[in-house]
């Protein structure tokens, strides 16, 4: 049997490290040691199959309560798509966000900042053949944390991906244009390399802004790509 | 195109745990040798780590409609999670080899700006003296900390402590 296609390791300096000084929590949560490299298998490459069916999608996260949750409507659509360009069909994508407000409806938050009885900012979509996403709901709003001296979070949603292989599994943050606290967030900052940063904050879209109704923002992600580098190939050339 | 969108830390306010049922990996009718798996997650002070998302996912034995391979469980006040599953049976390694019966496992916390990963071995399975991950291990206090122990029939448990002594070998993939 022939050995299934790894994913690629990731670009240096394209993903935060775990020992991130200026993020308080870090520190007695980062492992000490460095990771055991790992050849990937069918466990790694191989992953969860979600479908709507046992994982219903909530691509409207205005419409859970009873009524309209106050905040700014927005549409946040994009495409999945791996390091190679390829689309990444039917994936599922799990949402979480605070309200327009900056507070989470989530027992642990206690930010004096008003509840909404009507938004509980949970979401899933599951992408389409062209690995296109589109769900609505309202901006957040920052909020503080206990990091630093005035620290507080920019406007964020949050993001889970699987993609096709539990190796490309990601959890991440989308980010607004223009938001000033970004400059001051060591959570975003723990990425050394600005391209990659700065590919965390979503574009305004006029062409997903629906007239009458909601502002748009574009969101792309990119998961790990599959087989060698063509570096990695020319190397593993060498050695036969 | 661009490298591979960075990873955010899951923070500590997510939804994703509010579906304790994603914990038991047999509730879509699965059938098969059905175990638990528990443990608990201890940070670098020996603390349990209280709001933590574990992840398991399994090849084996091969996800379908009834079983989805993948369960989801959040840690409670003493750092325990807990899940439902089926019990795994040897998978293909790389080449020749043959990787003994183990769960992938991601850990997603407050205060990890990537998941961690690691996995779960079964201590006596024969097959565990050839699985090439475990055989790349030379210490064997390292071994253990990858292979859950039996409490009872069919009930497994494996604590992972994320640093210092103890430290769970965590892995690159
Ligand atoms: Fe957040």
């Amino acid at each position: 049997m022939s050995d299934p296609v790894p994913f690629r390791p990731f670009a240096a300096g394209t993903q935060p490290p775990l020992d991130a000084s200026g993020y308080g929590s870090t520190r007695i949560r980062h492992p000490g040691r460095a990771p055991h490299r790992l050849p990937h298998t069918v466990t790694e490459t191989t992953g969860p199959a979600f479908s709507p069916a046992h994982f219903p999608e909530m691509a409207d996260l205005t419409r859970l309560g009873r009524g309209a949750p106050l905040g700014e409507r927005i549409i946040v659509a994009g495409q999945v798509l791996d390091e190679d360009g390829r689309p990444v069909p039917h994936t599922m994508i799990e949402i979480w966000q605070a309200n327009a407000a900056g507070r989470y409806d989530h027992p642990a938050d206690t930010h004096d900042a008003p509840a909404d009885p009507n938004f509980h900012g949970e979401g899933r979509v599951f992408t389409d053949a062209e690995g296109r996403y589109r769900f609505l709901t309202i901006k957040p709003g920052a909020y503080p944390w206990r990091n630093h001296t005035n620290a507080w979070r920019p406007v964020h949603i949050h993001l889970s991906l699987f993609g096709t292989g539990f190796a490309q599994r990601l959890v991440t943050q989308m980010y607004f244009p223009g938001d000033p606290l970004l400059e001051l967030d060591p959570i975003y900052h723990a990425i050394e390399d600005a391209g990659a940063r700065e590919r965390l904050v979503s574009r305004f879209d006029l062409g997903i802004t629906q007239p009458e109704f909601a502002l748009g923002y574009r969101f792309d992600i990119t998961l790990r790509g599959r087989g060698a580098t063509p570096f990695e190939a020319d190397a593993e050339e060498e050695a036969h | 195109m661009p490298a591979a969108t960075a990873s955010q830390t899951i923070g500590p306010y997510w939804h994703l745990v509010e579906h304790p049922e994603w914990a038991d990996l047999t509730r879509f009718g699965a059938e098969g040798e059905r175990i638990t798996v528990t443990g608990r997650i201890i940070d670098g002070v020996g603390a349990p780590v209280t709001d933590a998302c574990v992840e398991i996912w399994q090849a084996s034995p091969p996800a379908d409609a009834r079983f989805p391979g993948f369960g989801r469980a959040g840690t409670d006040a003493e750092g325990r999670f807990r899940f439902t599953t089926l019990k795994p049976g040897p998978v293909p390694g790389r080449g020749n080899a043959q990787q003994a019966p183990h769960l992938a496992v991601t850990i997603l916390a407050r205060g990890l700006m990537t998941g961690l990963r690691t996995r779960i071995y079964f201590a006596d399975d024969p097959l565990n003296e050839m699985d090439p991950l475990l055989s790349s291990l030379a210490d064997p206090a390292e071994r253990a900390t990858l292979i859950a122990r039996a409490e009872g029939p069919g009930s497994w448990r494996l604590d992972m402590v994320l640093q210092g002594e103890g430290e769970t070998v965590f892995l690159e993939v």
